[in-house]
């Protein structure tokens, strides 16, 4: 379904919130919602989002909510999408849980496998921000090689994040056979809203993980937000990908590969970055980028 | 402008029968406006705009408006909702055809 | 017609899951409560129950399922125990803090380490603060009766408070007795379905568990106090209402066991509280004025009860399935700061550790130890009795 910028709704139902300015998180909500509509009840962990959005008595998200536990959201919405069938509600709800890359492939991760095993019906988004960012750039399972967090400070014996390679939930969501999984960025909102669009229809358990850049905790002007976001893409650090009902292929391919230092060099987490350093992420890049060609079949 | 409006009639409880049990509220509750995050703000050159919304989509905080049309030329004339806009400039980054600047606030003759 | 059925305590808990007829269950097994949750997989896999049992991968998973469904008004029922309940524990909070009405079970049993599947009440007395109401069933018949009455008690506008069953592992979980089963039209008139409007729910949206900051967090909490104190009375209410009902009555917060004119009085919970009984009618032949105060709420706290009997006995003991190291056994502490300024000699028996039976020599030995101190013997206040050396 392709998606027209001038006829999509102009209804807010994510408004006032206190995200920090230029937030890829707020943007990736927002997005989804748009596509969602009214009849959407959404459940968020304890995170950024629920923090900026439903701070009493401010409450900025305008359709059925609530707040649970971060490794219990998508048990929580499990338990809602159960009940509302239970309780009869209108067929066309959609049962939406939000949350960061820490509360999802991280401590969310054990909760998310049991959702999908039972294949519950809801849409689960998470926004990856690369590490966890409420409680002030900790490091996560998402945090990408060589950067710089609050835990993984840079020095004379640390160059910052030691994983070469971040966890990849579109391959273990894929793995748990679910009907929809995807990748999208908060950068190609037509392809990101699409896919939302494309997950409203289906029913059972659908994971969309969305790049979702921070100004806070990257360091960088919040003006280029959406330009990191598309740097990321085009350089192959990230991917637009989907998996329908085990057809994987990616949406979006990149004439050719940009070079990621001009990524880097934007932000202040990899401000320590050396020539070397930079080689060393780009052979990485290089290798990941083929690993995916066999995963999602292109060449 | 089609925004929500902060609510200037909040009332804050003032008894336990008037607080919600349990941490409720109701949704969509505005209790304070954001403009005290900005330092700069978007200033549309309407010459220049091609109405391709990407600024609109892109805002984080969702408040340029889309509603309001020019009624000599039938084009959208895009709106910032002062109260809820942070500055971040996002909007001025991605115009394609860079007809947003952003102007310090108390700056512009407005 | 109601019938009889010869039931474990976890067979007759769910018979009155059943009865209440939740909407959802989510539950993830753990011994001793493994046949409560089978009892409910039988009764749908029979066409007795429509119930949605969510199978959970965690008893993390299982409160939090059971969160959900209830914010969106549906009745819901978990059940676990031991580590299953310290798992879930973080959700217990989020629970009773948003104030859902969840009704749980738990069976008691030891905490790991020394890793050990059997009974005491540790795992439970360490969610003391967790903010949900604490009943203590001492058969199998008040377990699946007080299931019926917890809903009722939970699902109070007034009230609106997660309730946690307990019944000992094993002692009552696995243990036969007969019980009678009300029928469906008897428990409908009793526990009509649950209705609210603090939900979410298509036209009237809500926001559920918000954050509340140092502005408003202090009066959500005395908010739920509020809502602890009122459960005292309305636990009474429905307790007599059961009995008017039902024909059983089980006395509210506290039963007083042939106390009238005793002297001496054990304090008991759970099954320890029919071993109590028995020893008591024992101890009457031989003519010793002793009686059995049996606490059913553990939260709230009967501390009227406890304050208004601080001249009526000579000496007080505690049996506790549970202590807390460096202080005392958990229950002990509670009836001693309630009864505050009283006279009584006061004892506090620790037993019935990690299945260990409490026996009725250890019962005797109790009523024994408080009757040296009511003639001036000498007793350590707190002790573990039964100990191997």
């Amino acid at each position: 379904m392709a998606i027209n910028l001038k006829t999509v709704d102009d209804k807010e139902l994510l408004y006032g919130t206190k995200i920090c300015q230029g937030c890829g998180a707020g943007m990736a909500a927002r997005m989804a919602l748009k596509v969602l509509g009214e009849k959407t009840v959404l459940c968020t962990p304890a995170c950024c989002f629920a923090a900026t959005t439903t701070v009493f008595p401010q409450s900025s998200i305008f359709v059925n909510n609530a707040i649970s536990a971060f490794p219990g959201l998508a048990a929580t919405a499990s338990g809602m999408t159960h009940a509302m069938k239970a309780l009869g509600w209108d067929d066309d709800y959609t049962m939406l849980a939000i949350a960061g890359d820490g509360g999802t492939i991280d401590i969310g991760l054990q909760g998310l496998s049991g959702a999908a095993e039972r294949n519950d019906d809801l849409i689960y988004i998470c926004y990856d921000n690369e590490a966890y960012m409420n409680t002030g750039v900790q490091r996560s399972g998402s945090t990408p090689f060589d950067a710089w967090t609050t835990t993984t400070p840079t020095g004379p014996c640390s160059k910052g994040e030691k994983n070469k390679f971040r966890k990849s939930l579109f391959e273990i969501m894929s793995a748990h056979r679910i009907p929809y999984v995807a990748t999208a960025s908060v950068a190609y909102p037509q392809d990101y809203m699409a896919k939302v669009a494309k997950a409203k229809e289906i029913k059972g358990c659908r994971v969309i993980h969305v790049s979702a850049p921070c100004p806070t905790g990257w360091g960088y002007d919040t003006a280029k937000t959406v330009e990191l976001a598309k740097m990321a893409v085009e350089s192959g650090l990230w991917y637009l990908a989907e998996n329908e009902g085990g057809e994987m292929k990616l949406t979006y391919k990149p004439k050719e590969l940009k070079d990621p230092a001009d990524y880097l060099k934007m932000q202040k987490r990899f401000k320590h970055l050396t020539e070397e350093d930079i080689q060393e992420i780009r052979e990485i890049r290089d290798a990941e980028w083929e690993r995916l060609k066999k995963v999602l079949s292109f060449e | 402008m089609n925004k929500p409006k902060v609510n200037k009639d909040l009332k804050l409880p003032t008894n336990f029968d008037e607080l919600m049990i349990g941490g409720g509220n109701g949704v969509g509750v505005l209790a304070t406006v954001n403009s005290g995050f900005r330092t700069f703000h978007p200033v549309f050159d309407y010459n220049k705009c091609v109405r391709c919304m990407f600024c609109w989509i892109y805002c984080p905080e969702g408040c340029i408006d889309k509603t309001t049309v020019d009624p000599e030329s039938g084009k959208i004339m895009l709106e910032v909702d002062m109260d809820y806009c942070k500055g971040c400039g996002v909007c001025a980054n991605e115009c394609p055809t860079k007809c947003i600047s952003m102007v310090k606030d108390g700056d512009d003759d407005e | 017609m109601s019938r009889k059925a010869f039931l474990s305590a976890n067979e007759a808990a769910a018979h009155g899951v059943r009865l209440a007829k939740p909407e959802i269950v989510s539950a993830y097994p753990i011994t001793p409560q493994t046949t409560l949750v089978e009892k409910i997989a039988d009764f749908i896999a029979d066409g007795e129950s429509d119930i949605d049992y969510i199978m959970v991968e965690s008893e993390h998973s299982a409160m939090a399922a059971a969160f959900g469904a209830s914010l969106m008004g549906a009745r819901t029922f978990t059940a676990s125990s031991s580590q299953g309940l310290l798992y879930m524990a973080e959700m217990l909070h989020y629970a009773s803090g948003t104030r859902v009405p969840i009704v749980m079970v738990d069976a008691n049993r030891a905490t790991a380490a020394p890793w050990n599947i059997y009974g005491d009440q540790r795992d439970t007395m360490s969610q003391r603060d967790a903010g949900w109401i604490m009943l203590f069933a001492e058969s199998g018949q008040e377990a699946l009766d007080m299931i019926l009455q917890a809903y009722k008690i939970a699902e109070d506008p007034e009230i609106m408070t997660p309730v946690m069953v307990n019944l000992d592992g094993f002692t009552l979980t696995h243990t036969y007795d007969v019980v009678e089963i009300p029928d469906q039209e008897e428990v409908d008139a009793f526990l009509p379905p649950y209705k609210t409007d603090y939900k979410l729910d298509p036209e009237h949206p809500l926001t559920m568990a918000a954050t509340t900051g140092p502005d408003f967090h202090t009066e959500n909490r005395a908010q739920q106090q509020l809502a602890m104190e009122a459960a005292k009375a309305k636990i009474q209410e429905v307790s007599d209402e059961f009995a008017k009902m039902f024909g059983r009555d089980y006395h509210g917060l506290v039963e007083e066991y042939r106390c009238d004119d005793a002297e001496v009085a054990l304090v008991a919970t759970g099954s320890s509280a029919g071993t109590t009984r028995i020893i008591v009618d024992e101890l009457r032949e031989e003519g010793k004025k002793v009686g059995m105060i049996k606490i059913r709420s553990f939260r709230p706290f009967p501390k009227e009860y406890f304050h208004s009997v601080i001249d009526k006995f000579k000496a007080v003991g505690v049996i506790d399935r549970s202590i807390s190291f460096g202080a005392e056994g958990t229950i002990f502490q509670e009836v001693k700061g309630a009864m505050y300024g009283s006279d009584a000699k006061l004892g506090n028996y620790i037993v019935g550790l990690g299945g260990r039976d409490v026996s009725r020599a250890l019962i005797k030995e109790m009523f024994d130890k408080l009757f040296n101190m009511v003639n001036g013997g000498e007793e350590e206040e707190v002790q573990f009795l039964g100990l191997r050396w």
